[in-house]
């Protein structure tokens, strides 16, 4: 009998120990309990000077904007983000020596002024008076060279380094483990030089690109890479500071009272909902828990068509399909071409994609800028567009010729294809519409839907028949994207090889004549339209719910959104 | 007994040993890596990341640095949240699902087994179909669906609980219930089936025949007999959901350990794909042998061998 009891007791207790053991763990996660949270805050409020402002916004009072930008950031390490969501969030916590202002020029930074040397080698920096990490000690040039270098550590294997340092002199060396052949020096705290080994006229845009953001070397010292994954230890210089992480969860960014233009901040916090999935975020929408939601549940779109807080803006990026060149027939560029003609990109963009997206009828749609400040897609094509959209049926007719000249005769002896893609977003949909798109010019497609992390690999190594792809550009200057189809370069998974083509990249490169370059890069772009390189179908917008009480927000073409200088309306 | 608990738990570092060595082999063989994006990296640093977590070295060297460190209770950094160990990620997130999943186990008992019993034994009557008409619809509908319905009319259209996060005791009413839904309806039925059957045994029959009362025979002859299934079945069902559900933790925006698995996968993070494997799997037979135990405190008729 007594054991009997004994046994009903423990199997109670088997029960209830284990939610005890969930609950009594409050200790060993800090800040996922609002106490530890107050404790975690003052600890937090201890570092700035103005106590005040930090514990009151971390407490949820004072202005906070609470809005949604992605899921948990893998990593928010500048040096170590490839990420649109952490680098919104590193746009937020630091500053590099450049920025980008409302209008997407570049603005002072960190750094006041800036000059370029003649030869367009030697880029000077002058860093402002008093700048200042979030821990309250002061931040020179010298931090600079410390964190350019640490993109170039192999230890750090930093994805970006070569896109922003490529061009730095001694730059093959740094990526080899001598860091202090890097060509960057600061000769006093205020000033940074850097030396190209080749022209770069973008530089200052690289300037600005949150890889090159300074990072605190002391705090890196005594953490590893463990240092951007804590919120003590997450020492910034930029607008704001990270006072509480609950991964999963939030992130919390309070003002940095450090930062050199702090009376312009008007918020005091902004909170960050870590949410995956679009419809939690839109219902965090619609109860008013968040104020601002970049992930709309796409089935949600046409009900929201018309409402004034549903944002559509373009972003600089191009969805579009990359053929195998190796493989036949896509090595003809006659069938290539047909078959980009054959694309209804209105429908596809405006119909399938709900307008989310715009049809595309360059490579490179609106907001990449021509080297005399202008928008590249207005000088391309004698500024007219490659395809004309508007004009399908034509279209069609145009590419039931091609597919004849090219001994297809209406797709009579072609291949049967395959169209790889992962199911994302509307990646389904407009395989499914490319099926019966192709079929009327008589060509035959099966689609292969493959699982993602397969998906990359599978594409890099050339290993399909026709796949989609898509390229968010990280600045504004046209060699970001146009070097996709560079012969050599990894992202060049169609395998497009032109002489031609790849002569002009080398011009765009090594001239410092601006109207030289910009003809070389129109250059380019013709022959890739003419040739089929790729198939361009649509241009990404960013679309978003954002409540009418968020004031003086602003989106840029690279995808970030600038919540820094917002307001909230009472 | 004492012979048998440590010959189940030399067993039991067989079979995990087993689970991590099938998870290591297996998870390399699928196409794909941890450091690939739709932007391809450079060369160089491609190298360099594979040679800084050793992903340089021949399959058999990294087992055995895996199994090594695993041995030694290092269990390696995440490849993809870098910064983070896999130890940091499990203790941060286990204890998070835990409570919510420990509490829905919790109110599935409270529930399931009372409900089952009073529908064995007003069987034909109209609360036992009410209650078998719940009991099939908790297991036919899918958590998801009832996350969302919840979410819908509760949360947004009532606007009567907090739709994300876990700050207050309001916030885990909505996820209790749609986690606690499925297994409060599988002890139902398991209850009222296993009830019934008690309940047309002899003993019951004598029980009554004798003259004890009934709620003597109830508590003492039936329940006691009658909840040995639903022992068996809440030992795995507790580890599996107070690890977390992918879904529920989704939807409510849970920073638990069940999105974790999913996304270890499909990014290809190795060292965590082993981590919560390994974890869960040692939860899984760590509760079959307590069930195992408490079976035989249960019922004495079983001899454990």
């Amino acid at each position: 009998m007594k054991k009997k009891v004994i046994a009903l007791m423990l199997a109670a207790a088997m029960v209830v120990g284990v939610t005890a053991c969930g609950g009594g763990s409050d200790t060993t996660t800090p800040a996922t309990e609002s106490g530890d949270a107050a404790s975690e805050t003052t600890e937090g409020g201890e570092a700035p000077a103005d106590d005040v402002a930090a514990d009151s916004a971390a407490s949820g009072s004072g202005k906070v904007l609470s809005v949604q930008i992605g899921p948990n950031p893998e990593t928010i390490d500048p040096a170590l983000n490839s990420a649109v969501d952490g680098g919104n969030m590193i746009l937020h916590t630091f500053e590099c020596l450049l920025t980008v202002d409302q209008e997407g020029k570049l603005a002072p930074g960190q750094a006041e002024t800036w000059e370029t040397s003649e030869d367009g080698l030697t880029w000077t920096f002058h860093l402002r008076d008093g700048l200042k990490w979030s821990d309250g000690s002061a931040l020179t040039a010298n931090d600079f060279v410390y964190s350019w270098r640490r993109v170039c550590d192999p230890m750090v294997a930093a994805p970006y380094a070569e896109t922003v340092l490529g061009m730095v002199e001694g730059y093959a060396d740094a990526i080899g483990g001598n860091l202090e052949a890097l060509g960057v020096e600061a000769p006093d705290d205020k000033t940074l030089v850097v030396h190209l080994s080749q022209p770069c006229s973008y530089f200052g845009s690289l300037a600005a690109f949150a890889t090159l953001s300074p990072v605190q070397q002391a705090t890196i010292d005594a953490n590893g890479d463990g240092w951007a994954v804590n919120a003590d230890t997450y020492i910034t210089n930029g607008c704001f500071y990270i006072s509480e992480w609950v991964p999963g969860s939030y992130i919390m960014c309070t003002k940095n009272p450090n930062y050199w233009n702090a009376d312009a901040i008007k918020l005091d916090a902004i909170k960050f909902n870590l949410i995956e999935d679009p419809n939690a975020s839109y219902s965090a929408y619609q109860t008013g828990e968040v104020l601002f939601i970049k992930d709309v549940p796409t089935e949600e779109i046409p009900s929201l068509e018309g409402n004034e807080e549903f944002y559509v803006d373009p972003i600089i990026g191009t969805y579009y399909l990359s053929l195998n060149t190796e493989r036949e027939p896509f090595n003809d560029p006659k069938v290539r071409k047909a078959l980009s003609l054959a694309i209804d990109r209105e429908y596809v963009a405006n119909t399938l994609m709900q307008g989310t997206y715009s049809p595309a009828s360059n490579f490179m749609g609106p907001g990449w800028i021509d080297t005399d400040g202008s928008q590249f897609i207005d000088n391309a094509n004698g500024g007219k567009p490659y395809i004309d959209t508007a004009n399908h049926e034509a279209n069609v007719e145009e590419a039931k010729q091609l597919l004849a000249d090219a001994g297809y005769p209406d797709g009579a002896g072609f291949p049967a294809i395959t169209y790889s893609t992962n199911d994302a977003g509307y990646h389904k949909v407009v395989a499914e519409y490319l099926q019966q798109a192709w079929a009327e010019i008589g060509v035959e497609l099966q689609v292969d839907i493959v699982e993602w992390a397969s998906f990359t690999p599978m594409r890099r190594n050339g290993d399909y028949d026709a796949s989609r792809n898509g390229w968010v550009g990280d600045y504004s200057d046209p060699s970001n994207m146009l070097d996709l189809l560079y012969s050599s370069n990894g992202n060049n998974d169609g395998k497009f090889n032109n002489a031609e083509y790849d002569a002009a990249m080398e011009t765009s490169r090594t001239t410092l004549d601006a109207a030289e370059r910009s003809a070389a890069l129109h250059q380019a772009e013709d022959i890739l339209m003419n040739e089929a390189a790729c198939v361009p179908v649509a241009y990404y917008n960013d679309f978003w719910l954002q409540s009418s009480k968020i004031q003086n927000m602003w989106h840029s073409a690279y995808g970030y959104w600038y919540f820094m200088y917002a307001d909230i309306a009472e | 007994m004492f012979k048998y608990i440590v010959k189940r738990i030399l067993l039991a570092i067989v079979t995990i040993w087993a689970v991590a060595t099938l998870t290591f082999f297996l998870m390399n063989l699928v196409p794909g890596g941890p450091f690939l994006s739709e932007k391809a990296i450079s060369p160089q640093a491609q190298a360099a990341l594979e040679a800084k977590y050793g992903l340089d070295k021949p399959m058999s060297e990294r087992y055995l640095n895996y199994m090594t460190g695993a041995l030694h209770g290092d269990f390696g950094d995440s490849l993809k949240q870098r910064g983070r160990t896999v130890m940091s990620i499990i203790s941060m997130k286990f204890p998070v699902s835990a409570r919510v999943g420990g509490i829905s186990v919790l109110v599935a008992l409270i529930l399931g087994i009372p409900l089952g019993s009073v529908a064995a034994l007003k069987r034909g009557k109209p609360a036992d179909s009410i209650i078998s008409v719940i009991a099939t619809c908790g297991i036919a509908v899918p958590s998801f669906v009832i996350c969302t319905v919840l979410m819908y009319f509760v949360g947004v259209k009532l606007g009567l609980l907090p739709t994300m996060g876990l700050e207050s005791a309001k916030h885990y009413v909505m996820p209790v219930i749609a986690l606690s839904f499925y297994p409060t309806a599988y002890i139902m039925r398991l209850m009222r089936s296993s009830m019934l059957d008690v309940l047309g045994q002899d003993y019951m029959r004598t029980a009554r025949a004798k003259g004890l009362a009934g709620g003597k025979i109830l508590f003492k002859h039936a329940l006691r007999n009658a909840i040995l299934p639903v022992v068996t079945y809440v030992g795995p069902m507790l580890a599996y959901t107070i690890t977390g559900s992918f879904v529920v933790e989704k939807i409510f925006v849970i920073p638990g350990l069940g999105g974790e698995f999913i996304k270890a996968i499909n990014g290809r993070d190795y060292t965590l794909i082993m981590g919560t494997t390994i974890f869960l799997a040692t939860l899984v037979i760590v509760m079959n042998v307590v069930v195992d135990i408490v079976y035989k405190l249960v019922d004495p008729r079983i001899k454990l061998k």
